[in-house]
């Protein structure tokens, strides 16, 4: 499976495709143009409608109400300051892993390593925040960041300097580095870990990211941290690097299509072991909402998931880091309305439900995608 | 002489009607057959003929109109209910099994079969070798196909829908892949066939094949039939006019131009093609100031390798590349853009553009790290959308908005805007590999234009083409590419496509420095020769 089977190959800059030739009718162009946006954009919102309903039939089959537990989902989880804290939180380290995964996508590399980057990312945060404990926050706080990010890059690039120097595939590459990144935090854990536990100290208090509740006082309780604008600066950044830097053409470039990238002078495998350095390294920041945000230490099994949701998160949001977001929202919410109905469905719903998301989420798009080209 | 009247149609395709999305591909079509005619379908690349006779062979299902086969209504839903009707068709890209033999490719589906069902390839070759034999076919039943040559190949389909029983032949571009011999090979064997009662439709856009064999032309464009009769009444011009709905201009007339000094050199060049086999082996030639140096050859003579090896994308084994006296051998393709290269590549979709790329987008390749494109890291979208609109307005790129996927153009306005996007390159040499191959006549006519207006500006142009016709037209200087070599330098003047035919098959020597080994390396037409055809290796 390489990513050009996979589709999100949204047409460049996420604008909606157009229609047909030019000439006579350019109202019913733009009337073409006009019904094909709407379609594919559509699309992903189908798709979580129709696994919503899907899911309401297991909700059935369970004996429970679906509009009943979908109403309690969505009201724990955006109906309430609390609840929409909890979402954010969720939702914030799915931003991450969503771009780290978009980003290779587009250069048409499958990071399924993401999970292993934002693990390394958030032990390497903590171990940083540990030891330069006393230094001032201006200075802590960034070098914290910075250690998370260097990890995951470096955990990205290794992949990607093996594909590019070898050939060798980065899907079998990434899912390798990802035991080795478990292990080697597992291992790791024997000096650092607290005696008896399997977290580290706390870090430095210059190096902790406040919660968003000191600003916003309706989020009163909720874990949500300033990760979340890191997070929302990481999409931007990420949508500036794409499509308005040169880096970011050369980088599509690839992805779409390799040998004009190479006829353009771009140095595919150069550019390849790039991307997959940025994507590890967005990932890598990813592990500091948990470590730096919310508990102040590094806990084995922290990233539960994180990074392998966040190719569904690229998936539903088309690797377009606006769509990303959204899509990171609904999975965060998702997580989190799973939690607060687990005494009604069993949680395993909530799996359920994102595995639907997925699935439809790809046959939505073919789907759309085949009737806008016939619309030709 | 034919009549267009005389009795029952073999075919008659009646109010044929098939859209895809808003398009209409075939717009209230009908077109009669009489029996035993040659007629000619043209049309340029998307006015429906290829459509229309795919409606015929049972691979598209139409929306709405009817066909009949000798006057009898004729339900054609899958092409076996075609040809047990017998309709044959061959296609552009051959369908044959290449690791099977001629006879069982002809017989594939319908084996002659003896005790207990049993396969009788004796049976078969001797049916197949009676066929070809009554038609004139030359075809060697037990030859493997993938080891003929294209022209053979194609006689195999021909041998193949005859064995099947067609009675009408539908040939789909059949002369795109051949030498001028083996096009004069399959008109023998066309007529023989109309000589025995077979009806056939040849779809093709060169015209002059239609006048030479066609008793009657039906004209497409745009998904309609806009005019047809009789051949006599229709000569190329007026054929052509009607296929583009506009007059064509003429090819401005070349102004004879003195070259200048030499802007690309190439000493003994070696390259491999992907197999890793020799490819180009030994070629040697300049391409001076305003001079086209057009390379003739039959495709897969390492003509691609040539022309990727002078582009960067291929590396030389061997030999070495000068641009503007400067040494380019190591340079990689953007290397060789800065050092005074342009390159129209022949497989636009692969090679030339990113097709999900926009038009401004693709604009940019190759100059993306340029600092005369924005500050910085950044690229300045707005402003590169602003020159795009431009460019693409001055090269009529059709419709020229910046923002539109290279995906959603026509093959002509891609080609165009490769072409805007190399001839703004501000080169000192353009490499030209195939660059009207499948685009409409206006698009030709324009890149051609083009082509030699760069010409007149001080420009070396090397054109590579399998077109003798746009190299006899455009070039200066001409090279035959036989086996990796140039075999052959001439002028357009003093040759013609026969020839020319001749040097690309290897079947002829004579006339031109074909050294034998040991024999010193003779020059083109006399002293001093800014072309060697050919060096031998390692003289020393």
């Amino acid at each position: 499976m390489s990513a050009a089977d996979l589709p999100g190959r949204v047409p460049a800059r996420g604008h909606p495709p157009q229609a047909g030739r030019g000439g006579a009718g350019e109202a019913a162009r733009g009337r073409t143009d006009l019904r094909r946006a709407i379609l594919l954009g559509a699309a992903p919102f189908l798709a979580v409608a129709l696994s919503l309903a899907v899911g309401a039939i297991f909700i059935l089959a369970i004996g429970e109400h679906p509009i009943a537990i979908y109403a309690l989902m969505l009201r724990e989880s955006l109906g309430t300051g609390y609840g929409i804290g909890q979402t954010l939180f969720k939702a914030t380290p799915l931003v991450f892993t969503g771009l780290a995964v978009a980003l290779g996508f587009r250069a048409g590399l499958f990071n399924i390593g993401v999970e292993g980057q934002l693990y390394l990312g958030g032990l390497a945060a903590a171990l940083a925040g540990i030891a330069l404990a006393g230094l001032p926050a201006p200075v802590l706080l960034p070098l914290a960041l910075l250690a998370a990010a260097a990890a995951g890059c470096v955990w990205g690039a290794v992949p990607g300097a093996l594909k590019a120097r070898f050939g060798a595939h980065e899907v079998i590459n990434t899912i390798m580095l990802n035991f080795i990144a478990f292990a080697l935090a597992s291992f790791l854990g024997r000096f650092v870990f607290e005696p008896a536990t399997v977290r580290t100290a706390a870090v430095g208090a210059g190096a902790t990211l406040p919660r968003l509740d000191v600003v916003l006082p309706a989020l009163r309780g909720s874990p949500v941290n300033f990760s979340l604008a890191i997070a929302l600066l990481a999409a931007l950044g990420t949508g500036v690097l794409l499509f308005g830097t040169r880096l970011g053409y050369e980088l599509r470039a690839v992805g779409l299509n390799a040998p004009a990238a190479e006829f353009g002078g771009i140095a595919i495998g150069r550019t390849q072991v790039v991307a997959m350095a940025l994507s590890g390294a967005l990932a890598g920041l990813g592990g500091v909402n948990f470590v730096l945000g919310y508990k102040h230490y590094f806990e084995l099994g922290f990233s539960a998931g994180a990074g392998f949701l966040g190719i569904a998160v690229a998936l539903l949001g088309r690797n377009h880091p606006a769509g990303i977001v959204v899509a990171a929202l609904f999975f965060g919410a998702l997580s989190y309305g799973g939690l607060v109905i687990n005494q009604r469905v069993p949680k395993e719903l909530v799996e359920v439900l994102q595995a639907l998301v997925i699935l439809l989420a790809i046959s939505a798009q073919v789907v759309t995608e085949r009737l806008v080209r016939r619309m030709r | 002489m034919r009549s267009t009247t005389l009795g029952t149609p073999a075919v008659s395709l009646r109010h044929i009607t098939r859209s895809f999305g808003p398009v209409l591909a075939n717009d209230d079509v009908s077109l009669d057959l009489a029996p035993g005619e040659i007629h000619g379908l043209v049309g340029e690349n998307g006015a429906g003929k290829s459509t229309l006779m795919r409606i015929l062979y049972g691979l598209i299902r139409p929306d709405q109109g009817v066909i009949e086969i000798a006057g009898r209504p004729a339900r054609i839903q899958r092409p076996a209910d075609a040809m047990r009707l017998g309709l044959g068709m061959v296609h552009q890209h051959f369908m044959l099994v290449g690791p099977l033999t001629v006879a069982e490719n002809v017989t594939l589906g319908r084996e002659p079969r003896g005790f207990l069902g049993a396969t009788t390839p004796a049976r078969a070759a001797r049916a197949v070798a009676a066929l070809a034999g009554r038609y004139g076919l030359p075809v060697d039943p037990a030859a493997r196909v993938e080891n003929l040559s294209v022209g053979a190949q194609q006689r195999v389909e021909i041998v193949k829908a005859l064995y099947h029983g067609a009675r009408v032949l539908i040939l789909d571009e059949p002369t795109a892949v051949l030498t001028p011999q083996e096009v004069d090979d399959l008109f023998r064997v066309l007529r023989e066939l109309q000589a025995q009662g077979t009806t056939i439709v040849l779809i093709t856009h060169k015209l002059a094949e239609v006048t030479a064999l066609a008793q009657r032309v039906t004209v497409m464009r745009t998904g309609r039939v806009v005019s047809g009769g009789p051949i006599t009444e229709f000569p190329v011009e007026r054929m052509a006019e009607l296929m583009v709905g506009r007059p064509i201009p003429p090819l401005r007339e070349r102004a004879p131009r003195a070259p200048g000094r030499a802007l690309l050199t190439v000493i003994d060049l070696e390259a491999r093609d992907d197999r890793g086999l020799p490819a180009v082996r030994g070629v040697s030639f300049e391409a001076r100031e305003g001079e086209v140096v057009g390379i003739a050859g039959v495709e897969g003579n390492g003509q691609h390798e040539l022309v990727e090896c002078l582009a960067g994308l291929r590396p030389a084994r061997a030999g070495r590349v000068l641009v503007r006296d400067a040494d380019a051998t190591t340079l990689d393709a953007r290397g060789r853009f800065a050092a005074g290269l342009a390159h129209i590549p022949s497989d636009r979709l692969r090679r030339g553009l990113v097709p999900d790329m926009t038009l401004a987008e693709n604009l940019v390749l190759g100059r993306q790290r340029d600092p005369s494109v924005g500050r910085g890291p950044l690229l300045p979208r707005r402003e590169l959308d602003a020159r795009a609109a431009r460019v693409l307005t001055e090269y009529d790129v059709r419709p020229p908005e910046p923002e539109r996927l290279a995906r959603q153009m026509s093959g002509g306005n891609q080609q165009k805007l490769i072409a805007a996007r190399e001839l703004t390159r501000g080169a000192a040499v353009i490499l030209a590999a195939h660059p009207t191959r499948g685009v409409d006549l206006g698009a030709i006519a324009f890149l051609h234009q083009r082509l030699l207006r760069e010409r007149d500006a001080g420009r070396a142009v090397l054109l590579v083409s399998s077109e003798l016709s746009e190299i006899l037209a455009l070039a200066d200087r001409i090279f035959v590419m036989y086996e990796g070599r140039l075999v052959h330098e001439t002028t357009p003047t003093a040759t013609n496509e026969r020839t020319l035919g001749l040097f690309m098959t290897g079947r002829a020597a004579a006339g031109a420095p074909r050294p034998a080994l040991g024999h010193p390396p003779q020059a083109g037409q006399g002293a001093p020769s800014t072309g060697r055809a050919e060096r031998p290796e390692a003289p020393a």
